[in-house]
């Protein structure tokens, strides 16, 4: 079985892979990141999404050993020394969450939204930038608001 | 009130895992020596099953074993079932069709459990079911709702004919027809109200395990209710004895009704463990998930509404046609009977009701309860009917609806309900105000000027939820009492373990419960825990659905934090040398009346543990009190949604450009996570009503197989909600509540289609208003002329 080595929530990793498993499948069964998750089956959902090389990316639409010498960064790995990333902290305190399932994919994606779009995101952007990520809990009502409040709070933070 | 009392906005206890990627969902979970199951399903809507070859895909690498419907058979495992008997009108019982959890002799559906192979990993148990030979006879499917019952169509179970479930009314024939005889107007309509895939993002999944040393299971499932798969797979299916049998629900990743039912995979997973001698776990791909979990909704309904000289409502007359699937699934009969009749009075004072339901089998998917569970298609059919009505009357939608507003409680339906308590005109008056109804005209011609069309809809919805009373749920043929059960455990340092049988799946009971809790016993909520999901901890419950969570869940934690604060006083009568009847608890303290001596609940409990101070043969030890509280009604939740669009006549595209709702939920423990709930409903009900839709070709193919053809609501279909309250308390249980989970799921279609039918002239829509549709309505109706009049 061929190996892919990367880095992985800042840890170099190396694992045992076949050739067409999928990065969301290494992440869950190899290095037991279960924060990732896999909602769908036509890369729609977007609760696999994972930064590789700083861009957001779903990892279910990625071989594993295409991340060959990436650096990728899951939903476990946002938090630094015990404190939450802004984001996180903002999705919490805007209730942008009920079941918790669409919630790392979700995070993932709006921290990356941030990096791409700036710090002051207004509704209309982000609900368009939301197109890849599904939630039927919430209504987004809420995720738009943690995400603009996170958006925020990132300023001048750690990106 | 104070920060974590109830009416607080309390941030959420449970989110600290979700947030960091800790939750533990299903498939999360790994066992030891566990094996991975891939199901054969029928690629037909409809076939005779001819023979199974199972030889080349035996041989395969790393196959354990191939299990069949005969196999089933040959264990005598019982058949899937549905819980709620529901009588025809000739008195005859529904037609229950057999259902082994792996097809025996025949499919029904496409993605119907032919076979299950299990082996080492999933990549090998995918690849020998890929070589799974089976051999059909394919039959002419059954497809079309309103064909299901013609002299030619094939018969899909030998015991229903003319694929005919049950043939259910309710109301007083005779009335009605009187009431049309005199009537001064009757609106008529005809409509679809569509099939609707619950979709979930957590898949549905399983894991089955067999202990050889103690003869005993565990399954861990994404269910709803793990008590109640538990008692259905022991009583019914025959598995394993309950005191054997382990069923654990961790975090489950949303339900809406999908994950109540017991489902043919977890039945398999449990069993086949015990065959193979190792776990067995399945997690539905999502086009499993299309194709086999239970759908919603699906009904054509032909509705009329008489009116007198006055506007007065004076009968209402409802056909409805329910698709229930090929097979009925666990609660599938009540959905569009008993879920469904019994709230076609609406928010209104009609003397005269009568409504046929015929149910009947089709090759498709079976049909169960989805967020709303027959009170979404009844708040359609009156709300659709009565904004009708206005328009042909020229009247204001609000105004006739006033007009005929319940006002007097409690109020009792000519269709069973008693509604206990609500102030109608309250909520519409205040959604009306906060939707700037008085200024729409303005707004409509502005966007005229823009060349856009705008429009505005009601829909006055009204529930029944908190199920349920529990021998009215019997006299009508449930098979289950749907009571609800608590614990409170105090431990002797003073923290509280509350085991509920109620399941939490997002809608936060973690934290909810805990205010309940800390309001009650004046303790911070960092000392209480909530656990819940697992039949090895907690009582039996009934689970979570039917918005019965706050009313019916909370209401059993009431009263048992009741009797220990009850407790609590005889054990410190004793600790402060007083009598019983002069302790009062208030803060957190108990207190001897008109003295400064106290004693924190804290101490108590230690007190109560330690048992040194009180006369043991009379008081016992411990502080640990349970309840299971039966509802003595339903609860009848109830508001205004006022829905306004704006469409694009070059391409039907409709924007929601404010949406409003009114909500009466009686008490709100945590107002932030009732307007969640609100904008989930609303945002689920728009999906229905703009963008979802399940479709089966005429040979029963799914051609909505996954979300590529599926239209799933996404941020930019949705605003921003306007969500308010007015409150009349519940007088049906101790806490006030009457439940939030469904209302705007219930409310939106009608409030939206309601505005599109409003903007494009003519009631000739249908849901989901596509861009499609709506263009089509437009043309018809020549809206664009009297838009280039304007």
């Amino acid at each position: 079985m061929p190996t892919v080595t990367m880095k992985v929530n800042g840890r170099k990793v190396s694992v045992e892979v076949e050739p067409h498993t999928l990065l969301v499948q290494a992440l869950r069964e190899k290095l037991r990141l279960t924060g990732t998750h896999v909602g769908c089956d036509t890369s729609q959902c977007g609760a696999c999404v994972v930064h590789v090389n700083g861009r957001a990316m779903k990892s279910c639409t990625m071989l594993a050993m295409q991340a060959e010498g990436a650096d990728v960064t899951t939903i476990e790995g946002l938090a630094m020394n015990g404190k939450l990333h802004p984001m996180q902290e903002a999705f919490r305190e805007n209730h942008g969450l009920q079941c918790g399932f669409c919630t790392p994919g979700m995070i993932m994606s709006a921290v990356d939204m941030v990096k791409r779009k700036g710090n002051d995101l207004g509704e209309h952007t982000i609900r368009e930038e939301l197109e890849g990520n599904l939630c039927r809990c919430t209504g987004y009502h809420n995720i738009v608001k943690a995400i603009a409040a996170g958006a925020k709070n990132m300023k001048g933070a750690r990106a | 009130m104070s920060a974590t009392g109830i009416g607080a906005r309390v941030r959420r206890v449970e989110d600290q895992r979700f947030i960091t990627g800790r939750g533990q969902y299903t498939d999360d979970i790994k066992r030891p020596y566990e094996t991975h199951a891939c199901f054969v399903r029928s690629p037909h809507a409809h076939a005779t099953i001819k023979s199974i070859d199972k030889k080349k895909a035996e041989k395969m690498p790393g196959v354990l074993a191939i299990l069949t419907g005969e196999d089933i058979a040959a264990d005598k495992l019982g058949d899937l079932f549905c819980g709620w008997m529901v009588l025809s009108k000739d008195g005859s019982q529904m037609k229950n069709g057999s259902h082994p959890a792996l097809a025996k002799g025949k499919v029904r559906y496409v993605g119907d459990h032919v076979a299950v192979v299990i082996a080492e990993t999933l990549d090998q148990a995918k690849d020998a079911a890929a070589e799974v030979n089976v051999s059909y006879g394919v039959l002419p499917a059954v497809a079309d709702l309103a064909k299901a019952r013609d002299e030619k169509a094939t018969l899909i179970h030998d015991n229903a004919p003319k694929n005919t479930v049950y043939e259910w009314v309710l109301g007083d024939a005779d009335a009605v027809n009187s009431a049309f005889a005199q009537a001064k107007h009757v609106t008529k309509l005809t409509f679809v109200n569509n099939r609707l895939i619950p979709n979930a993002i957590e898949p549905r999944a399983a894991i089955g395990e067999y202990e050889p040393g103690t003869d005993s299971f565990t399954l861990w499932s994404t269910s709803q209710n793990p008590h109640v798969l538990r008692l259905g797979l022991s009583a019914f299916i025959g598995l394993a004895p309950e005191h054997k049998f382990r069923v654990i629900s961790p975090d489950v990743g949303g339900g809406f009704g999908s994950k109540i039912f017991i489902y043919p995979e977890e039945t398999v997973c449990v069993w086949a463990s015990k065959k193979v001698g190792r776990p067995v776990r399945w997690t539905a791909e999502r086009s499993e998930s299309f194709q086999a979990d239970a759908h919603g909704r699906d009904h054509i309904t032909t509705v009329e509404l008489a009116l007198d000289g006055n506007h007065k409502m004076t009968g209402l007359r409802v056909k409805t046609l329910a698709n229930l699937g090929a097979y009925l699934s666990t609660f599938s009969s009540a959905v569009p009977t008993f879920l469904y009749a019994p709230l076609l009075s609406g928010q209104y004072a009609i003397p005269a009701i009568y409504c046929e339901v015929d149910g009947v089998y089709t090759n498709t998917a079976p049909v169960d309860a989805y967020r709303g569970a027959g009170r979404p298609e009844a708040c359609y059919v009156i709300e659709r009917v009565v904004e009708v009505a206005a328009r042909e009357l020229n009247m204001d939608p609000a105004e006739l609806r006033k007009r005929n507003f319940v006002t007097t409680f409690p109020y009792q339906t000519p269709v069973a309900s008693l509604y206990d308590a609500g102030d109608y005109k309250a909520s519409l008056d205040k959604a009306m105000q906060i939707a700037d109804y008085k200024n729409f005209g303005k707004r409509k011609q502005e966007s005229a000027r823009k060349g856009k069309l705008r429009g505005i809809g009601f829909a006055a919805y009204i529930e029944a939820c908190g199920v349920a009373p529990s021998n009215l749920a019997g006299a009508l043929g449930c098979g289950v009492g749907l009571w609800e059960s608590a614990d409170v455990a105090v431990t002797p340092t003073g923290m509280v373990e509350i085991l509920t049988g109620s399941h939490s799946h997002g809608q936060g009971h973690e934290t909810t419960f805990a205010q309940l809790v800390s309001d009650r016993l004046g303790i911070p909520m960092n000392q209480v825990a909530v656990i819940h999901g697992d039949t090895d901890k907690v009582q039996f419950g009934m689970g979570t659905y039917g918005s019965r969570s706050g009313p019916v869940g909370m209401s059993a934690i009431s009263m048992a934090l009741d009797k220990v604060i009850a407790k609590g006083k005889q054990v410190a009568a004793h600790v402060l040398e007083a009598a019983e009847a002069d302790i009062e608890f208030k803060d957190g303290k108990f207190t001897v009346a008109g003295t400064d001596k106290s004693a924190a609940f804290g101490e108590i409990a230690l007190a109560a543990y330690v048992a040194h101070k009180f006369p043991t043969a009379h008081i016992e030890p411990g502080l640990k009190e349970h309840a299971f509280y039966d509802p003595t009604n339903f609860t009848f939740p109830a508001g205004t949604h006022i829905a306004e669009v704006e469409i694009d006549p070059d391409t039907g595209t409709t924007e929601i450009v404010n949406w409003v709702a009114v909500d009466d939920f009686g008490t709100v423990i945590n107002p932030m996570i009732v307007e969640g709930q609100v904008h989930g409903g609303i945002a689920q009900g728009v999906g229905q009503a703009l963008l979802e839709g399940c479709v089966y070709d005429k040979d029963g193919q799914l051609l909505t197989g996954s979300y590529m053809d599926y239209t799933m609501p996404r941020a930019h279909n949705l605003p921003s909600f306007k969500v308010d309250y007015t409150t009349t308390k519940c007088p049906s249980n101790p806490l006030g509540m009457k439940g939030c989970g469904e209302a705007g799921a219930i409310a939106a279609p009608a409030a939206l289609m309601n505005a599109i039918t409003n903007a494009v002239g003519h009631e000739d829509v249908a849901m989901p208003a596509t861009s499609k549709t709506v263009w089509h309505a437009i043309q018809k109706s020549g809206a664009l002329q009297r838009r280039a009049a304007e």
